[in-house]
């Protein structure tokens, strides 16, 4: 198992290099002189000859990559042009809640999703499997963002009254905040990576209230997700649903499975003792891809239900031609794709022992 | 010459080819089917769009109050009223035209980058089999780059250097769903092209070039055939998806994603100008999934044909 996950470990390496190399490379794509570009209208001469040797624009393409991998590997993503201050600030605001975002998002679509398949391979071909399969065709065809903006429409304006209105912006109500940690700690002066720890954890909803014991917050903050995520979600549930049915229908028809049923095993058992474990593997793998679709979707969703996270600020980066926050973000949240990714590839192993040996 | 004996009717069957063949199938197949119907009207409302859509779509309609409600006169609308099935947008056009246009737009979205991705992937995918050694492992382990990204995320950087617009957009959503394609082609180029009968052929003297186009790249159709449906579905998405955040489309271009990113804010005002440019991109995209799962079914000789 260890050598395993050394060989896996191993062959993301060129993976890795590659998407920093990719990401390195499109910023030096843009046409045009980079420092018209970014600058703007306020690029004079004088300025310009400032701003390239900021940026170390001047040198061989070479030596800027090696600089690039050097800072990367230092956690310095650069500076942000239009903000004058470390990408890695603006990170440790804006990534806990896309995190968030994202998690509850896989949490809601694989919970759902699964049980969703569960239900309409067990009642195969009834009304109810027909019913589950219309909704996940009709999930899977659905626009994140306009998903989003019904049920805003629906939870924030049509249930007004009921028990069910939810909030349709906004991270939490406003007056309602997060405590810094560091203020909380009485921690002063922090630099570098030990601020950007502290800053991370202040911003992730959890962390923070589980240090501080506010969980006023995090009921508030709470009510805030379940829109996004599950406006998020739902093209993964459906997908996880569809994959959950074929991949269960496959395995119960198998003879172990009617083994099982004939030692007068409780349906329920072999259902999820036995034939779940086998149909995981599929849908497993699902999950994992689908990650990339949560990613993206939490970029678009953030922009439908205005909250500060990675997503709002690459959109306005780009127009604003920051391409220094483009270019962190991008890479960021590529890393944390292909680190689920891993996480899928090695879950594999845990499930099915034939693929340790290979 | 006298007749041979009749053979009876009951055993003759009519030799189809295999193109009508696939379509009788994929018309037994109910999701198939849905698709088809969907596709077609698209098709047709795209088609006929002027003659549907009472206005032009980009026409102002000076004497309309902007974002106003639909006005149906089958749901009593009094007839002195203009009639506009989907109300007016916020620049005091006809929604129900534009949405209505929007489907030539999108259905060109799809077809164009799916098109371009399938051309190019089906090249590197090609080369990269057949040349294999340091020509694949490098032409791959590009592809695998490219699929490290979350492909949305990826199409958005790719805008950003390219500059925002919608033939850039299309470019962009192309370029990452090359690798999908490339790694089909490879895999199947791999698994055939030691066959005996490509090596019968080359025996023969066909050239490399004929060998590829002529006996190993057909047995790639099918699965880019179906890969290529479901594609167009993600690419409509993303296309709708970059015009929303403002990236793609440029107004007043009556794009589906575009109107929804210009309305978004109207959401509780004006419902009506977000519900109907999203049930439209819906269908659409329905529409290709249904006929992808249909194709998948049907064009695959190994599945039992009918619903599963």
């Amino acid at each position: 198992m260890t050598q395993f996950i050394g060989r896996r470990i191993l062959l993301l390496l060129p993976v890795l290099l590659g998407v920093i190399l990719v990401t390195f490379i499109i910023v030096r794509l843009i046409p045009g002189d980079p420092c018209v570009t970014m600058l703007g209208e306020r690029a004079t001469p004088a300025k310009c000859a400032l701003f390239l040797e900021r940026y170390g624009l001047n040198d061989n393409i070479f030596v800027q990559f090696g600089r690039y991998l050097g800072n990367l590997a230092k956690l310095d993503l650069g500076d942000s042009i239009r903000f004058t201050r470390p990408v890695m600030d603006l990170l440790s605001e804006r990534l806990p809640l896309t995190m968030e975002l994202t998690m509850s998002a896989m949490l809601f679509s694989t919970t759902v999703g699964v049980l969703l398949g569960v239900i309409s391979a067990l009642k195969r071909n009834t009304i109810l499997d027909t019913i589950t399969m219309i909704i996940a065709n009709i999930g899977v065809s659905m626009p994140v963002f306009w998903l989003g903006l019904l049920l805003a429409y629906v939870f924030a304006l049509e249930l007004k009254g009921t028990p069910f209105v939810l909030p349709p912006s906004a991270r939490f109500t406003a007056g309602v905040a997060l405590q810094n940690l560091d203020e909380v700690w009485g921690l002063t002066n922090l630099t570098g990576f030990k601020k950007f720890i502290i800053d991370l954890m202040s911003n992730t909803v959890l962390v923070n209230v589980i240090i501080t014991g506010d969980w006023k917050v995090f009921w508030d903050s709470l009510k805030h997700l379940i829109l996004p995520a599950v406006a998020v979600g739902t093209i993964p549930m459906s997908i996880i649903a569809r994959m959950t049915r074929s991949s269960l229908l496959e395995v119960v028809g198998l003879d172990y499975i009617r083994t099982a049923r004939a030692k007068g095993m409780q349906e329920s058992r072999v259902i999820r003792k036995h034939a779940m474990r086998n149909a995981m593997i599929p849908i497993v793998t699902i999950i994992g891809i689908e990650t990339g679709s949560l990613l993206s979707g939490a970029v678009l969703t953030e922009t439908v239900f205005t909250l500060p996270g990675m997503g709002t600020a690459l959109v306005s980066a780009i127009l604003a031609r920051d391409y220094p926050v483009v270019q962190g973000f991008t890479l960021v949240i590529a890393l944390i794709f292909v680190f689920v990714n891993l996480i899928v590839d090695l879950s594999y192993a845990y499930l099915d022992p034939r693929i340790r040996v290979d | 010459m006298q007749n041979v004996t009749e053979f009876p009717k009951e055993f003759t069957s009519k030799r189809r080819s295999p193109f009508r063949e696939a379509m009788r199938h994929l018309w037994r197949h109910s999701s198939g089917k849905a698709g088809i119907i969907i596709l077609g009207l698209l098709v047709l409302i795209a088609i006929f769009a002027p003659v549907i859509a009472p206005y032009d779509p980009t026409q102002l309609l000076k004497d309309q109050k902007r974002r106003d409600t639909p006005c149906v006169h089958l749901l009593g609308c009094p007839k002195e009223e203009q009639q506009h099935l989907f109300g007016i947008d916020g620049n005091s056009r006809d929604l129900f035209s534009r949405v209505i246009y929007g489907s030539r737009l999108s259905l060109q979205i799809g077809l164009a980058t799916m098109v371009f991705a399938i051309l190019i992937g089906t090249l590197i995918g090609a080369i990269a089999a057949y040349a294999g050694g340091a020509v694949d492992n490098i032409l791959m382990r590009l592809m695998d780059v490219l699929m490290a990204f979350p492909s949305l995320l990826l199409a958005i950087a790719i805008v950003s250097v390219l500059g925002t617009g919608l033939i850039n957009a299309l470019l962009a959503i192309g370029i990452v769903s090359i690798p999908r394609f490339a790694r089909l082609v490879r895999s199947t180029v791999l698994s055939v092209k030691e066959l005996d009968y490509v090596q019968a052929a080359r025996a023969l003297g066909a050239s490399p070039m004929r060998l590829l186009f002529q006996r190993i790249l057909p047995n790639a159709i099918t699965p880019l055939i179906v890969q290529g449906t479901l594609g167009i579905a993600t690419a409509i998405l993303d296309a709708a998806a970059l015009s929303f955040l403002g990236l793609g489309a440029e107004p007043p271009r009556p794009e589906w994603g575009l109107m929804l990113g210009e309305e978004k804010n109207s959401i509780f005002s004006a419902p009506h100008l977000v519900i109907f440019p999203g049930i439209a991109i819906m269908l659409t995209v329905l529409g290709f999934n249904l006929l992808g799962d249909g194709l998948r079914d049907a064009l695959d000789p190994r599945l039992t044909h009918g619903r599963q």
